[in-house]
């Protein structure tokens, strides 16, 4: 009887990995495949689209726009997200809950219908689309979460701290440089990715306000129109491979920091 | 002044630029979407007068009703069946599995959360087209004579779903399972309750905060997904978001597009306010 469940449990846990790597496998898979179409059979192995994929000018001019996004927005998102955590943890100003609830608003809000405000409200001023607007569009989305995430890595000990070191003549702005952002380089670091991550991943928002500058996943959008193509499957992969490194630095980071707490 | 008041204005000053920023980009816009959607395409321009045509137009006509009920129709299945396949898993990884695998197995099993999101639901279209992965394995396998139609169909939109929010879901449910003291399971057991009534009476209630909110989060991302439906459900049927963005990108009507861009965040904060009081990871 335990043996049977145990099967039965395995065989579950399997299967479920299972359906939630395929996509990701067969993506992998395939942009490897030498033939023209990327479903099966496998024609053998090759690199040609990841060549054909550098070759292409739009694509590698779209990865650029897209770290690019990425890096300013979450720069943006760190720096907003850290000062007003900051504010919130040590002064608790009264209307702290109000203030907290407004900053996480866009959380709950489609990226379409932010999308399409930021895109409304820009034409009305007469403001033409951009990778400047797509900027301003993934900080209102990633910010919540920065400051979310900085929020919740503030605690008291780290304020006696910062006490300790205006007792002893530091100003202000010396506070904040040399004590609280060293204390909370693991956090500032996690937001600044993560903010990375989403960004450099996001579609909708930079489908509707890029013109002809477009990020990458907008240039991978127009790809999809022409049909099926291992070139596709190479970026795709590119894509998989920067965001699980990222991910990964991030985790190995925040393991570092339980054990220096615990030294 | 008194240090409170002192402090409270410091607060909100490095508060400040974070608020601006949100009022601004994200406030304002909001505000400006309700707006418009009282608007009225005329031509190529908007009337400004104020009117209720759009909203009008939403209820009376056939595609936008079909649209609002076919999005929640799909939404409600991918909570459902997101739900029936990230609990047993969740359960098996918080109880079953050796402490020291259970996060490594937690994070691998979030990780083509990672992959771009175009990339995955596109990767999804690899599987399940006519010549995909699917077919050809069950037609090699002799299960079926000729390729059945996955892709552009509902159900490759709710499998492309199932697929996102499991791994979403999973993260939840296994946060809520592992806070339950193994001490209260045990007692049930001691009490002499069946394993089916301990799971059924004791983990199954305990475990309801993260079922709750991995259905409510499931249910608001999905609901504004455009990706997914439009890559594989390839157009055949129309959900909500799908018309927002027809509206925008082949008709230019914005007015019409603001007026559904509200009716897809009040069905949001309809589902919000029934679920508010029940939204935290935390047992209380």
């Amino acid at each position: 009887m335990r043996r049977i469940g145990t099967l039965l449990r395995t065989t579950y846990v399997l299967v479920v990995f299972g359906f939630i790597f395929l996509p990701v496998v067969v993506l992998i898979v395939f942009s490897f495949q030498d033939g023209a179409v990327s479903v099966p059979p496998l024609r053998g192995l090759s690199l040609r689209w990841y060549g054909e994929l550098f070759a292409d000018g739009r694509m590698m001019a779209a990865l650029r726009n897209s770290v690019l996004v990425a890096v300013v927005s979450a720069i943006i998102c760190t720096v907003l997200g850290f000062i007003a955590a900051y504010g919130l943890a040590r002064y608790r100003p009264r209307g702290a809950a109000a203030l907290r609830a407004l900053l996480i608003a866009p959380l709950g809000v489609s990226y379409l219908v932010i999308g399409l405000g930021l895109s409304l409200g820009f034409s009305e001023l007469g403001i033409g689309r951009s990778l400047m607007l797509v900027i301003i569009g993934h900080v209102v989305i990633n910010l919540p979460l920065a400051f979310a995430i900085l929020l919740s890595q503030m605690n008291e000990d780290q304020e006696q701290i910062e006490r300790a070191a205006r007792d002893l003549g530091a100003g202000e702005f010396h506070v904040i440089t040399k004590v609280t952002v060293p204390m909370l380089l693991p956090g500032i670091l996690a937001a600044f990715l993560l903010s990375f991550t989403l960004s450099w991943d996001e579609f909708v928002i930079a489908l509707l306000l890029t013109r002809f500058d477009v990020t990458l996943p907008v240039e991978i959008w127009s790809a999809l129109r022409t049909g099926l193509n291992p070139k596709t499957n190479a970026a795709g992969t590119i894509v998989f491979v920067l965001s699980v490194s990222l991910l990964f630095v991030t985790y190995w980071i925040s393991r570092r920091r339980i054990g220096g707490q615990r030294r | 002044m008194t240090s409170h008041e002192k402090s409270t204005r410091k607060g909100w000053a490095l508060s400040g630029p974070a608020l601006l920023w949100t009022s601004l980009f994200f406030l304002a816009p909001m505000g400006f979407v309700v707006a418009v959607s009282f608007w009225r395409r005329v031509g190529g321009t908007l009337d400004r007068t104020l009117t209720l045509d759009n909203y009008r137009t939403i209820f009376e006509d056939d595609v936008f009703t079909t649209a609002l009920r076919s999005s929640l129709e799909v939404v409600l299945i991918t909570v459902v069946a997101s739900l029936l396949v990230a609990y047993p898993f969740a359960y098996i990884l918080a109880y079953r599995v050796p402490a020291r695998w259970q996060r490594p197995l937690l994070i691998l099993a979030v990780l083509p959360f990672w992959t771009s999101y175009v990339v995955r639901s596109y990767s999804w279209l690899l599987v399940l087209a006519k010549n995909g992965v699917i077919n050809q394995a069950m037609m090699t396998s002799g299960l079926i004579s000729s390729p059945i139609t996955l892709a552009n169909t509902r159900l490759a939109t709710v499998i492309g779903f199932v697929h996102f929010f499991t791994m979403l879901v999973s993260l939840t449910i296994y946060a809520s399972l592992t806070q339950i003291p193994e001490s209260y399971r045990k007692a049930a057991r001691d009490l002499g309750a069946s394993p089916v009534a301990t799971f059924l009476r004791v983990t199954l209630p305990l475990s309801m905060p993260g079922v709750v909110v991995g259905a409510f989060l499931t249910f608001v991302l999905a609901i504004g997904d455009f990706i997914t439906p439009q890559i594989l459900g390839g157009g055949n049927e129309l959900l909500l978001p799908q018309a927002i963005m027809l509206q925008v990108q082949r008709r230019g009507d914005f007015p019409l597009a603001a007026a559904l861009s509200v009716l897809l965040l009040v069905v949001v904060g309809a589902v919000y306010a029934v679920f508010a009081r029940r939204l935290s990871l935390e047992r209380r």
